[in-house]
C-alpha cells in the first residue's frame, strides 16, 4: 500500500461518512454491507481480468449460481416435498442423466473399436441426441409432478448460511470449469460472447426451473449468519436499532471474509504464481515457450475468480433475505462490476476493492441525486408555467445507467489504468 | 395439409422474419469487426436507438396529420437511416476515435462499447421511460392471407404487413450491399482493409474514410433492423439488447468480418430457433390413424421449451467455435 492508495481510501471513508450523515445509519449500513459483497466480486474479476487477462462477461451467471446455492443450503427443509413422490421421480431423472452421460462418453471412446473420423462425429451427435431425449423423457413428468403438488418445489436443506456461501463458491467453480473448458483458448471477443451467452442461459434456467429454484415466485426470508433484524426485534430491540445492529454484525462477518481473501490474493499476486500469471497475460506465447501450461493455468485462474464471485453473489442474496431470479440484469450484475474494476484499477487488488466501494455508493446515490435534481427541475418548470416532467420518479431512477456509462467512458479516456493502477513489484 | 400450413407459418415465415433481423444486425457487427477489429457490443442499442428515432419521426408526421398506405414507421426509414448513421458517426468520433488515436488495444474499445451501451440505454430510458410503445396505436396491423389452392386446406398462409416490408427491406439491403462491396471503389477498399489494414493503407486507401463509411453502413443497417423489429413486435428500451446474443452468434457462425457469412449465419440461426421451439408432433398428427395402436404421439415434441429459445443460438455458436472456429466462411483472425 503506497501513499496514493491511502489517500484514496481516506477519501472513500469520508465519502461514506458524508453519505451516512445525509441518509442515516440504517441505509448507509445496508449500502456498506452490499458494497463489501461487491468488493469480493470485483476481486474475483480482478483475478480473471487483471491477473489473467481473461475477458469474463458472464459475472451475472456466477452471482446467480451463488445466490441459488445460498438459497438451497440455508432455506428451511420443505417436508411436503420429501413426503411426496418427488424424490423418487428425481432419482429416476438422475438415473436417466447417468445413462445419457454413459452414452455420450461411450461415443467419445468410439475410436477404440475402430470407428473414427466422420462416423465417430455422427455417432457422437446421435449419442448426444439420445441422451437428451432420455433425460427429457424423465425430467418433464418429474417437473410437472413437483410443480403440481402442494410442495411446489424441492425446498432448502436448512443448513447454516455460511455453508451456503461455501457451496456457492464450489458451485460457481464447477460452472466455471465447464465454461472454461468450452471457451478458454478462444480469442478475447469470442470469450466475451461465449461467457455472456452462458450467463444468459444460466439466467433462463434458474428463472424457469420453478421446481428447483421457485423461479420468479422468489424465495424468502433467508437466514443470516448473524441475528437478523427481525430476530433482534423479537429479542426486544427497537426497530430502528435492530436494522443497524444486524447489518453492522453482518458487515463484520463479510469484512473478515474480505480481509482473508484480500490477504491470500495479495500474497498470491506477489508470489511466483502471480508473476507467472502476469507473464501469461502479457505474452502467452513466450510463457508457453518457458514451459508454462497456458491453457490449464488460465482455467485455474478463471475458476478462482468465479469462486469469489459465487461467494459474493451468495452473500448478497443472504443479505437481501430474498432470492429473486427475475431481478438479475446484465447491467446491474455484469457491467457494473466491470466499471468498478476499470475505474478502480485492473491488476491492483486495492484498486479493485476501492473501485467496488466507490462505484457502488455512487451508483446507489445517483438514484437519490437524480431524484432530487429531477424533482427540482420539474417543480421549476411548473412554476415557469410549463408542464412538469411526467413520471419523474421512474425516469430519474434510470439516470444511474447513464451515469455509469459516462463514468466508464471518462475512466477509459483519462485514467485508462484506473485510479489505483497496477504496480509491478518484485516482492510485496 | 392444414398441419403443413401451420408448420409453414410457424417455422418458415417466423424463421424468415427472425433471420432477416439477425442478418441485418449481424452485417453491422461483422463490418465493424472487419474494419476496426473489435466486437461492438453497443450494436444492439444502436438498433434500439434507430427504432426510437423512427418512432419519434413517425409520431411527428402523424401529429401533422400525414397518412400513407404504408405504416409511417416504414415511410420514415430513409430519414431514420440517415439520422442513425449520423449518430453512429458521432458515437465513433466521441467515444472510439480518441481511444484509437491513443493506440488502445481492441479490447479497450470493447469495454468502451459497454460504456456506449450504458449511455444509449440511459438516454432512451431517461427520455422514453421503461414502457413499451406501439407504432400501430389504434390501427391494427394489416394481415395478408394467402389461400392455398387445395381443397383440404382451410388455413391460410399469414404474413403481417410489417413482415412483408421487413423481407423487402432485407432483400433490397442485401442486394445493395453486394453491389456496393463488389462494384463501388469504396466497397472494394473496405474489403481490402478488412483483409489487411496495413497493406490497404500503404496502397493509398483512405482508411479514415473507410472507417466513416463502415459506421454509416453499420448505423444505418442497425436503424433498419431496429425499426423493422419494432414494427413487427413493439418498441421498448431493451428491444435489441435481448437479441444481441443471437446477432453475435450469427456474425461468428458466418465468420467475423464476412458480410455474406453474416447473412447466412443470421438466417441459419433464425430458422434453427423457430424449428427448435416448433411442436413437431403437429406434423405427425395426420398419420395418427395410420400408426399402430401402441405408438402414441406425445402432445409436445418441441426440441426445446419456448423459454429456452436463447440457448439454441448459443449452442450453435459453441458447436461452431469448437468445430470450425473461424466460422462457416473463413472469418478474420487476429
Amino acid at each position: 500500500m503506497n501513499r496514493r492508495t491511502l489517500i484514496f481510501f481516506g477519501a472513500l471513508l469520508a465519502y461514506y461518512a458524508i453519505a451516512g450523515v445525509f441518509f442515516g445509519a440504517a441505509y448507509i449500513s445496508l449500502l456498506s454491507v452490499q458494497a463489501l459483497a461487491f468488493a469480493l466480486i470485483a476481486l474475483g474479476l480482478n483475478i480473471q481480468w487483471g491477473f489473467g487477462g481473461l475477458f469474463n462477461f458472464g459475472i451475472m451467471g456466477s452471482l446467480m449460481v451463488g445466490g441459488f446455492a445460498a438459497t438451497t443450503i440455508s432455506f428451511p427443509v420443505n417436508p411436503e416435498f420429501w413426503a411426496s413422490d418427488g424424490p423418487a421421480l428425481l432419482g429416476q431423472v438422475a438415473i436417466a442423466a447417468a445413462i445419457g452421460a454413459v452414452l455420450v462418453i461411450a461415443a467419445g471412446q468410439a475410436h477404440r473399436i475402430g470407428i473414427t473420423g466422420r462416423w465417430k462425429t455422427t455417432l457422437q451427435v446421435i449419442a448426444w441426441f439420445a441422451a437428451y431425449v432420455i433425460y427429457r423423457s424423465r425430467i418433464d413428468p418429474a417437473v410437472a409432478y413437483i410443480e403440481a403438488t402442494d410442495a411446489g418445489w424441492i425446498g432448502g436443506l436448512g443448513l447454516h448460511p455460511i455453508l451456503g456461501w461455501i457451496f456457492g463458491g464450489v458451485l460457481a467453480a464447477g460452472v466455471a470449469y465447464i465454461i472454461g473448458k468450452v471457451s478458454l483458448g478462444l480469442r478475447t471477443d469470442y470469450l466475451a460472447i461465449a461467457t455472456i451467452g452462458i450467463s444468459e442461459i444460466i439466467r433462463a434456467l434458474i428463472k424457469n426451473m420453478d421446481w428447483l429454484t421457485r423461479g420468479t415466485l422468489t424465495v424468502s426470508p433467508l437466514d443470516w449468519p448473524v441475528p437478523r433484524p427481525q430476530d433482534l426485534q423479537a429479542m426486544g430491540l427497537a426497530i430502528a436499532d435492530s436494522f443497524v445492529v444486524g447489518r453492522v454484525a453482518f458487515f463484520g462477518v463479510l469484512l473478515v471474509v474480505l480481509a482473508l481473501v484480500l490477504y491470500l490474493v495479495q500474497r498470491a499476486y506477489g508470489g511466483p504464481w502471480g508473476r507467472m500469471m502476469r507473464a501469461i497475460r502479457d505474452n502467452h506465447i513466450a510463457a508457453a515457450a518457458m514451459g508454462k501450461d497456458v491453457k490449464s493455468r488460465q482455467l485455474e485462474i478463471f475458476i478462482f475468480g468465479s469462486v469469489l464471485m459465487g461467494i459474493g453473489g451468495a452473500a448478497l442474496v443472504t443479505l437481501n433475505q430474498i432470492f429473486d431470479p427475475g431481478s438479475y440484469q446484465p447491467i446491474n450484475h455484469t457491467f457494473l462490476i466491470w466499471v468498478m474494476l476499470i475505474v478502480g484499477g485492473a491488476g491492483n487488488n486495492w484498486g479493485a476493492v476501492f473501485g467496488a466501494l466507490f462505484i457502488y455508493l455512487t451508483w446507489m446515490l445517483s438514484d437519490a441525486a437524480a431524484q432530487f435534481l429531477f424533482n427540482g427541475l420539474s417543480d421549476w418548470m411548473v412554476t415557469m408555467g410549463w408542464p412538469g416532467i411526467p413520471d419523474v420518479q421512474s425516469r430519474s431512477s434510470q439516470m444511474r445507467v447513464l451515469i455509469l456509462g459516462v463514468v466508464i467512458t471518462l475512466a477509459l479516456r483519462y485514467t485508462p489504468r484506473g485510479l489505483i493502477p497496477e504496480t509491478y513489484q518484485a516482492r510485496d | 395439409m392444414n398441419e403443413l400450413i401451420f408448420f409453414f407459418n410457424n417455422v418458415v415465415v417466423s424463421g424468415l422474419v427472425l433471420g432477416s433481423i439477425y442478418a441485418l444486425g449481424a452485417i453491422g457487427v461483422t463490418l465493424v469487426f472487419g474494419i476496426l477489429r473489435f466486437a461492438h457490443f453497443a450494436h444492439g442499442d444502436m438498433m434500439t436507438m434507430g427504432g426510437f428515432v423512427a418512432f419519434l419521426l413517425a409520431s411527428l408526421f402523424a401529429a401533422w396529420g400525414l397518412t400513407l398506405p404504408v405504416p409511417l414507421g416504414f415511410a420514415v426509414l430513409p430519414l431514420t437511416f440517415v439520422i442513425t448513421a449520423a449518430l453512429a458517426l458521432g458515437i465513433d468520433k466521441g467515444f472510439y476515435a480518441p481511444l484509437r488515436a491513443r493506440g488502445a488495444k481492441p479490447v479497450t474499445l470493447l469495454i468502451a462499447s459497454i460504456g456506449v451501451t450504458l449511455i444509449i440505454q440511459g438516454m432512451i430510458r431517461l427520455f422514453f421511460g421503461t414502457g413499451t410503445y406501439n407504432f400501430f396505436e389504434g390501427a391494427p396491423k394489416e394481415l395478408y392471407r394467402i389461400e392455398v389452392p387445395l381443397e383440404e386446406a382451410t388455413r391460410t398462409i399469414n404474413f403481417s404487413q410489417p413482415q412483408v416490408l421487413l423481407l423487402l427491406v432485407t432483400v433490397v439491403t442485401v442486394v445493395a450491399l453486394h453491389l456496393f462491396l463488389t462494384r463501388a471503389r469504396l466497397g472494394k477498399a473496405m474489403r481490402a482493409m478488412a483483409d489487411n489494414a496495413d497493406l490497404a493503407q500503404v496502397s493509398g486507401i483512405n482508411t479514415a474514410l473507410v472507417v466513416r463509411v463502415t459506421w454509416i453502413i453499420a448505423g444505418g443497417l442497425a436503424a433498419l433492423a431496429g425499426t423493422m423489429l419494432a414494427l413487427d413486435v413493439t418498441l421498448k428500451p431493451d428491444l435489441a439488447f435481448n437479441i444481441l446474443l443471437p446477432i453475435f452468434a450469427a456474425a461468428i457462425v458466418g465468420g467475423l468480418g464476412q458480410a455474406y457469412g453474416a447473412i447466412a449465419g443470421g438466417f441459419l440461426i433464425g430458422f434453427a430457433e423457430t424449428a427448435a421451439i416448433f411442436n413437431w408432433s403437429i406434423l405427425l398428427r395426420p398419420f395418427r390413424d395410420a400408426l399402430p395402436e401402441f405408438i402414441e404421439i406425445p402432445n409436445n415434441l418441441a426440441l426445446v421449451p419456448t423459454e429456452y429459445k436463447l440457448t439454441v443460438a448459443f449452442i450453435i455458436l459453441v458447436i461452431t467455435l469448437l468445430a470450425r472456429p473461424t466460422g462457416i466462411f473463413k472469418g478474420a483472425s487476429t
